[in-house]
């Protein structure tokens, strides 16, 4: 197939300042970097109908090869409408985030601004320290008198309860 | 074996059903289901014992097995294969199982909530535990491993509102999980240094298989099998354990899955008994864990964690058994480990027992429950003696045989094995001292220690609330009697264990094969047994009431604070690594996947063989070279206009040479679309940006400039390069020579392009404007927040010069005020309005030529859109080119008249206007399936018209139609959010600022026509 060397050129040069631009902070820059690059790969789906023919309207003692290939040309028409509507949305995207934040730059992340601020940092219920607990049943509710159950019945309560913090000391130092 | 498990399974998934229904007494329906399974492992017996052990599934004599193929291609089965190892296992799993449940029914309160699904994952788990004993292949045995895994996570965290509880969890998860991911690792590694994922082949080839990748391929199973079974430097996470409820202690943490490790250690000793880091881990590790076990459990003052402990210590023990390779300690190992598993977790049902009836488990707090309790004591002194290893019970029988089988290896191997066997006869002193004090702190009637205010004096004596009904108690006594049991007559039990002890050499040849037995005379082993009681008493009579006579290990040694470190450690490395990948810049990962879009194909095209193309031309005419080189600059214009408006502009420029190219190449349809599309592209622009500042001024400008040339000059370069090698490598004759006559005599139409879009390609349209719709909703949404339909006010009522108008001259500049002025002297009419709502709009907005313009072209551009689109099927046009002139002359209607123009002109919801276009292009796909045909075939309908004369008419032009009415919505819609809604907001906002202070508006939408 012979190569076009005009219409190869022209899309490298849309492709380039394309993606150029696409890598701006600025939305609208990013946009026509977009529409650049659509601009290019459009020239990329015309190359492939080969040397320029006769528009592709059926007409008497034509061959099917004098038409300039119709399937790149029904793909290329589908392309540049999608390419308008989509258009349309970033423009309204670009104004939304103008009206929203007063800016139209493409911002930083702040989540993972946060990611990286944690390096380091504590988390107090991790870090803390819990004694064991020496019963699976401390609040468990009395079905006898329908109250909390103390901790231990058979002594009155401060009493147990210093006892129970010696035992989770203990605990947790051995 | 295959449905067993599948039906174990099964259960537990129906389970939490069968709680809402009959509540905790679901727990005798487990119990009765694991007692059947108890009962099926004895149909094996016969089979089991006289079979080959270590014959490979197939061989001939070999034990029973089931293999249902899984992933052939990666030799993963189903294989299942019951020995003896595995059927002993299977029936500690369900017997133990069965009593577990029988105590879970008395254990939980009535109305517990959260029991329903824990009584699925306990009864998961006895599944997970019996499938990782039966399974004979490696991948099979991973995942069932880890399946206890996350098993024993859920059940840890049980009390899920305790931080403790949580903890625990998470800790013994990462544990297990550490060891579980390095074993498999090992497991994979032997597999394929084996050739086979069968465990029962590697274990027959084992004798093949050496050298050092085999040494680390095990050293690496090992790692996984001590830190399921907590062993130093992992044991730390089963004390933390404990938080579970007592049950899952009893049956996960004592007796099934830390056993998991020790089992492995089993299965794998015979073939692999001799690597080189086999004995030095078992031994060195098992020892260190053994003392270090028992050391602290004599310091624990919770009865339960004395237990934990104790189990951390025995589990060192089993591995030193289980892992040594005689036939003595193969037959010991498997004794000690049904030993263990029987009083172990009888002794945790009894402190489960004393939890729940006095709420503590704290033995300076419980005093004088032996005296109330006679039943819950025998069942403990049974247990404790038991674990202690004292006649005549299962404990001492196994600990007899342990004892001789170390005694015969220090015999042969000397020093070290005499160093081994000290250590063991220390930590089952050790074990007798904490057993002693297990007993004491449960039972016994106490005195306030020394320090106490009221030291010496009795302690209060500790009340049940409830007295253990008889099936409380019924689970830790069968297993107590079983200890007795087992004991009195262990030749069933030697019968059992015999053969899998076979497969083992003997330490010596001169060495006769021991027996389990209560009596086997007055050997030095008995005296080694006698010495561990009497030291073992006498150190707990002389320092075991009281744990903090004895010293505390130094902190370096603390494993858990070890781990805290490193898994914080972890984090930050996690967050570091986070932090320099995810850096939050979009800028910086689109540059990172275009630089790879880049670089990966240069590298393909660089290394793989390409010719030069050979046919080149350099254009198809001179016109083609002077709108590339137009294009170009309108790209380059982009990169340095400094004001948004003239970027635009430029970029339009590429668009309008791009149309020129297409009509140079011959495709005149692409043309007209794409410079109808272009001009309203830039009207959109436009009036979407015009309340942004004009200059393009970013507070962040993006850096790396160069380099992002580089990649763009480069991403570009790539494609041209790839394009041209594709070009010239074409070999197939493209489909489309088919399409003329097909479009003619199929489609009924001459336009090609055409008919494929409304014909023959007529899918890939009707999804094109599905998506069109999609974004036109996209954009009203993104304008209008909540509804597309605003009400706007009847154009009468709207008065004249008052849309747009700007209120104050203050915030202009005294040139700014004098063109207002000149504009609205001009903008004053006499006569009748050329536009409807053209009195609407305010006199500095008012273009009296451009409303005369719009006037006379308007009515025009709708009839030659129309015509365009009916023409379309036979020349240059169609439904979209229609659509899009169509739109174009609203674009007019709103830019000369206003908002209200806008209305006026096209009184229609733009949502309907797509939704009619859809509906037609539906309805065309959908009246030739009524008629017989496919979807969307075209048909010709004849017309004799009156006047008009014959006509063809093509059903795919009704869908055209349809495209019309999509292309006209949407185009609408993007008029009435960017262009309408925008004008009103920033009115409102310039009316708001009028007062005081600079807006943005105000300085930026002047000029603009509204």
């Amino acid at each position: 197939m012979t190569i076009n060397l005009t219409l190869l050129v022209v899309m490298g040069a849309m492709l380039a300042v394309g993606i150029y631009l696409l890598l701006e902070r600025s939305l609208t820059r990013v946009l026509l970097g977009i529409i650049l690059i659509s601009n290019g790969v459009n020239l990329l789906i015309l190359q492939t109908s080969g040397r320029a023919g006769e528009p592709p309207i059926v007409r008497d003692g034509m061959e099917a090869g004098d038409y300039l290939d119709p399937l790149p040309q029904a793909l290329l028409l589908t392309a540049i409408v999608i390419a308008f509507a989509m258009v349309a949305l970033l423009l309204a995207l670009i104004y939304r985030s103008w009206v929203l934040g007063r800016q139209d730059e493409v911002t930083d992340d702040e989540e993972d601004r946060r990611v990286a601020a944690t390096i380091g940092a504590h988390d107090p219920e991790e870090d803390a320290d819990v004694g064991t607990e020496t019963s699976e049943f401390i609040d468990a509710v009395d079905p006898a008198t329908g109250t909390v159950r103390s901790v231990s019945p058979a002594e009155p309560r401060d009493d147990a309860a210093t006892a129970l913090t010696e035992g989770s000391r203990g605990a947790g130092e051995s | 074996m295959i449905i067993v498990l599948a039906v174990l399974f099964a259960v537990s998934i129906l389970t939490p059903l069968f709680f809402s229904w009959w509540g905790r007494s679901t727990f005798y329906l487990l119990t009765g289901i694991l007692s059947a399974a108890f009962l099926w492992t004895f149909f094996y017996l016969p089979v089991v014992i006289p079979a080959d052990q270590d014959a490979p599934i197939g061989a001939p004599n070999a034990p029973p097995a089931e293999v249902v193929s899984w992933i052939p291609q990666l030799g993963v089965e189903l294989a299942f294969r019951m020995d003896i190892l595995a059927l002993v296992m299977s029936m500690l799993i369900t017997g133990v199982g069965a009593a577990v449940m029988l105590y879970c029914a008395r254990y939980f309160p009535r109305g517990e909530r959260g029991a329903g699904p824990f009584a699925a994952q306990l009864f998961a788990f006895a599944a997970a535990m019996l499938g990782l004993v039966l399974s004979d292949d490696l991948v099979m045995l991973f995942i069932f491993w880890e399946l206890t895994t996350v098993l024993s996570f859920l059940l840890i965290g049980y009390s899920a509102h305790r931080i403790f509880a949580r903890r625990s969890a998470i800790q013994a998860l990462v544990v297990t999980t550490f060891g579980g991911l390095i074993m498999l690792v090992g497991l994979l590694w032997l597999g394929e240094l084996a050739g086979s994922y069968r465990l029962s082949d590697i274990l027959a080839s084992a004798a093949e298989l050496n050298g050092t990748a085999v040494d680390i391929a095990l050293a690496l199973i090992l790692i996984g099998a001590i830190s399921k079974s907590a062993l130093v430097p992992f044991h730390f996470w089963l004390p933390a354990a404990m938080a579970a409820p007592t049950p899952v202690s009893a049956y996960l943490h004592a007796a099934a899955m830390v056993k998991a490790g020790i089992y492995l250690v089993a299965r794998f000793a015979p073939g692999f008994y001799d690597t080189a880091f086999w004995l030095p881990l078992v031994l060195g590790l098992g020892l260190l864990t053994m003392l270090i076990g028992a050391y602290r459990a004599l310091r624990q003052t919770d009865i339960k964690l004395i237990l934990a402990y104790g189990t951390v210590s025995q589990l060192g023990f089993l591995m030193m058994v289980n892992g040594l390779g005689t036939e003595d300690a193969a037959l010991a190992g498997l004794a000690m480990l049904l030993a263990h598993g029987l009083f172990k977790a009888a002794l945790f049902m009894v402190v489960g027992i004393i939890d729940h009836n006095t709420g503590t488990r704290d033995l300076r707090v419980l005093s004088g429950i032996g005296a109330a309790q006679r039943p819950l004591l025998i069942i403990s002194a049974v247990a404790v003696a038991s674990m202690a290893g004292l006649p005549p019970l299962f404990g001492f029988v196994a600990k007899e045989v342990v004892f001789e089988s170390f005694y015969g290896y220090a015999e042969v191997n000397g020093t070290w094995g005499w160093v081994v066997l000290g250590g063991v006869v220390l930590a089952s002193a050790l074990t007798v001292a904490y057993s002693a004090r297990f007993l004491w702190g449960a039972f016994a009637a106490k005195r306030h220690p020394a320090g106490h205010p009221a030291a010496g004096t009795a302690l209060p004596q500790t009340q049940f609330h409830h007295h253990p009904d008889a099936v409380f108690l019924a689970a830790p006594a069968l297993l107590a009697a079983a200890t007795v049991l087992f004991a009195v007559a262990p030749q069933p039990l030697q019968q059992l264990m015999e053969p899998f002890a076979a497969l083992f050499e003997p330490v010596d040849p001169a060495v006769e094969p021991t027996y389990l037995a209560l009596w086997h005379g007055l050997t030095p082993v008995l005296g080694l047994s006698a010495l561990t009681w009497a030291l073992g008493l006498g150190l707990f009579w002389r320092r075991g009431r009281n744990g903090r006579a004895l010293h505390a290990l130094p902190e370096a040694l603390d494993a858990e604070r070890l781990y805290r470190v490193s898994i914080r450690h972890l984090d930050d490395f996690a967050a570091w690594v986070t932090s320099k990948t995810q850096r939050g810049s979009l800028g910086w990962y689109l540059f990172i996947i275009m630089a790879v879009a880049t670089g990966v194909p240069a590298g393909v095209i660089a290394f793989t063989g390409h010719t030069i193309p050979g046919h080149f031309i350099l254009a198809e005419g001179p016109m083609q070279v002077v709108l590339g080189v137009l294009i170009i600059a309108g790209g380059l214009g982009a990169v340095w206009a400094p004001k948004r408006f003239i970027a635009v502009l430029t970029v339009s420029l590429c668009g309008w040479g791009i149309a020129g190219q297409f009509a140079l190449q011959g495709a005149p349809d692409l043309a007209l679309t794409l410079l109808l599309v272009e001009s309203i592209i830039l009207v959109v622009f436009v009036l979407a940006l015009r309340t942004l500042p004009a200059g393009i001024w970013t507070q962040n400008p993006t850096r790396f400039r160069f380099g992002r040339a580089l990649l763009g000059a480069g991403f570009g370069l790539i494609v041209m390069i790839a394009a041209a090698i594709a070009m010239d490598r074409r070999v197939a004759e493209p489909v489309s020579v088919e399409y003329p006559w097909m479009s003619y005599d199929v489609g009924h139409g001459a336009n090609i392009v055409n008919v494929t879009l409304v014909d023959i390609r007529v899918w890939d349209t009707f999804g094109e404007i599905s998506v069109l719709a999609a974004a036109a909703t996209g954009v009203a949404s993104l304008i209008f927040v909540k509804r597309r339909d605003v009400q706007r006010r009847q154009l009468h009522e709207v008065p004249t010069g008052s849309v747009g108008r700007v209120l104050s001259d203050k915030a202009l500049s005294p040139r700014q005020a004098k063109e207002v002025q000149v504009a609205r002297s001009f903008a004053t009419v006499a006569r009748e309005a050329w536009l409807v709502a053209g009195r609407t709009l305010a006199p500095e907005h008012r273009s009296i030529i451009f409303e005369v313009v719009t006037r006379l072209m308007f009515h025009a551009i709708i009839l030659i859109s129309v015509y365009l689109l009916l023409a379309g099927h036979n020349t240059p046009g169609g439904g979209f080119a229609g659509g899009l002139l169509a739109g174009l002359a609203f674009v007019l209607r709103y830019l000369a008249g206003g908002r209200y123009e806008l209305e006026a002109a096209i009184p229609f919801s733009a949502g309907a206007l797509m939704g009619w276009g859809l509906a037609v292009a539906c309805f065309t796909g959908v009246v030739p399936l009524i008629f017989g045909g496919q979807a969307f075939q075209s048909f010709v309908v004849d017309l004799q018209l009156p006047v008009l004369g014959e006509h063809h008419l093509v059903s795919s032009v009704l869908f055209d139609v349809g495209v019309y009415l999509v292309v006209i919505g949407l185009i609408v819609d993007v008029l009435r959010s960017l262009g309408s809604e925008i004008d009103v907001r920033s009115e409102q906002e310039h009316r708001r600022d009028s007062a005081g202070g600079h807006s943005i508006h105000s300085q930026t939408s002047l000029g603009v026509a509204r």
